[in-house]
């Protein structure tokens, strides 16, 4: 169970595929547009259920909760080997191998 | 009717309450209004701006020459020649970007007001930025972000935007991709009744003078003389158009104005498949074009980002070109900055190749880097969508497929866009606002002025549009 007063995230359906604006791609439109949002629970919640959260800014939104202390999940990603190059390269061109 | 139609019928009387600014009292003819006068209006001169940024340490940042790319530049200059590279280190601003000269003014204005709290509708730096002087201000902040896919993956870069207003107090609400993200931010601006910090809104534009006013004073104090070439990462057209705007406060009518976007064309901007197969979520032509011939598209109903008035010249790179700058600039410059705002260093460095040694190119900014915000996880990210990475000729870069490494700098390109061209679809796009094909006297002087096009010009393209003027 998720405590009232725990840090979450809910997600809420704004626009179901046919509210959405006619002007937008084909492959866009047959989605729902979606937001998320985090807030602290003010009831005792599962994930899945709907809940009212209270954001930073004291609004009060409901939508079905989606994650418990939410993390960053974004880092400096994977060794990229394709780069390694762009360094020594341009030092041999401005300095030569008296750089070594 | 559907609710987006509803509400979005709605938005004249949300954006009076949460701008302040009652725009049609700057209409003029039938397709026409008063851009200076709407700007003077703002009531900030340019020593105000500057007084409203240094008290939060936004402005003031330094110009670094770039001697070790400059001597790249000219070895592998068809010449041998090349101008003297130099750069503003935006990131060092507060929150780390040029942004924070735009939010500096608008939310000092919010505060003056006595608004509550601001809003922006944005995934990139600005975000951070309004947060940012927000959080200086007293004030709440919420922003509103395009995110993520259906499936709820985002952008590297995004996430850590979403990171960064979080930091500094700001509520983030994400959303998946599409224009509709205007539903939700009207919706939150009526129901909060905050400020509407708009990047295009005056108080955005005027913000970003000081930055054109520095460099043409800096230049002169340190150089002697004027630039001859101030580069800008070209999107919305606000950094096109306050930077240019400053440079001729400071009297610097012969510096060129060159715009860069990254190259994504034919990739959609509102589309679900497409989002994720882009390495830049700014600074690229999914904005710059679209802006830059219908400005008026905006979150504001005019807005004050007008690039086609400034720009001599705009120019493409793509996305491998911009990811191998930042990487050379780190690795032979020692700063180590986010590969966004390096967009017009990858075009200054050609461009310089056609400019004599003793001329003078300045990039006008720098953003921060940090995890998200990077060559590697960007590219990382890239490849996981199924984009191929690798080494070789950028001019073969197929935006959506491949990301182009330059294989030698000599590799290194930026392609010239047609401005006159854009020119011309601006005013296609503007005449459709004038019933019965025909306008008055004061909108083709406007005309002309909005496309920086002569008269006989812009007169033979009405004519071939059946436009008539009264």
């Amino acid at each position: 169970m998720i405590k009232k007063g725990t840090w979450v995230e809910i997600e809420e359906v704004v626009l179901q595929p046919e509210d959405r604006s006619n002007a937008i791609p084909e492959e866009t439109k047959k989605t729902p547009l979606k937001l998320w949002a985090k807030g602290f629970c003010l009831e005792d919640s599962e994930i899945g259920e709907v809940a009212k959260i209270e954001t930073v800014t004291k609004r009060v939104i409901e939508g079905v909760v989606t994650e418990v202390n939410p993390r960053y999940i974004h880092d400096f990603g994977d060794f990229v080997q394709d780069i390694m190059y762009v360094g020594p390269q341009a030092r041999e061109i401005l300095w030569g191998d008296s750089n070594e | 009717m559907n609710k987006y139609e509803e509400l979005m019928g709605k938005k004249g009387e949300i954006m009076l309450k949460s701008v302040g600014i009652d725009y049609s009292k700057y209409e003029t003819g039938k397709l026409s209004f008063d851009y200076e006068r709407m700007l003077r209006d703002t009531g900030y001169s340019l020593s105000d701006v500057m007084k409203i940024q240094s008290e939060v340490g936004v402005g003031n940042t330094p110009l670094i020459e770039l001697k070790n790319l400059t001597t790249l530049a000219r070895k592998v200059s068809k010449t041998g020649k090349a101008a003297r590279i130099f750069v503003k280190d935006e990131s060092c601003n507060p929150s780390g970007s040029f942004k924070d000269r735009r939010a500096a003014v608008s939310v000092y204005d919010a505060k003056c007001r006595g608004y509550k709290g601001v809003a922006s509708a944005t995934s990139g730096n600005y975000g951070a930025a309004v947060a940012s002087q927000a959080a200086m201000r007293g004030l709440k902040c919420i922003i509103v972000q395009e995110c993520y896919d259906s499936k709820k993956i985002g952008q590297p870069e995004i996430l850590e935007k979403d990171r960064k207003c979080e930091c500094f107090g700001a509520e983030v609400i994400r959303l998946t991709v599409g224009p509709e993200l205007f539903y939700t931010y009207l919706k939150v601006l009526d129901e909060e009744n905050y400020y509407n910090a708009s990047l295009y809104s005056t108080y955005g534009i005027t913000g970003v003078e000081t930055l054109g006013y520095e460099i043409a004073t800096e230049c002169r104090e340190k150089l002697g003389k004027d630039p001859d070439v101030v580069m800008i990462t070209h999107a919305g057209g606000g950094n096109v158009t306050g930077t240019a705007r400053g440079l001729i406060k400071a009297g610097a009518n012969d510096t060129k104005v060159v715009g860069a976007s990254v190259d994504l064309s034919g990739l959609h901007m509102a589309s679900d498949i497409d989002f994720n197969r882009k390495s830049f979520t700014t600074g690229h032509t999914g904005f710059g074009i679209p802006f830059m011939t219908n400005p008026d598209r905006s979150d504001v109903p005019r807005s004050a980002a007008r690039p086609l008035r400034y720009l001599d010249r705009y120019v493409t790179v793509p996305q491998g070109e911009v990811f191998y700058m930042t990487e050379l600039l780190a690795q032979i410059e020692g700063l180590e900055r986010g590969p966004a705002g390096n967009t017009s260093l990858a075009a200054a460095f050609v461009i310089s190749q056609e400019m004599d040694d003793d001329q003078i190119i300045v990039v006008q900014e720098t953003e921060y880097t940090g995890a998200g915000k990077h060559v590697l996880p960007q590219l990382s990210f890239a490849r996981n969508n199924g984009i191929e990475i690798k080494v070789g000729n950028p001019e073969e870069e197929v935006p959506g497929k491949t990301v182009i490494l330059p294989d030698h700098p000599s590799k290194m390109m930026a392609k010239d866009m047609d401005l006159d061209g854009y020119r011309k679809s601006y005013i296609n796009n503007a005449v459709k606002r004038a019933e019965g094909n025909t306008i008055e006297p004061v909108d083709f002087e406007y005309l002309c002025v909005e496309t920086k096009m002569d008269r006989e010009k812009v007169a033979k393209l009405l004519e071939d549009l059946g436009i008539t003027v009264e």
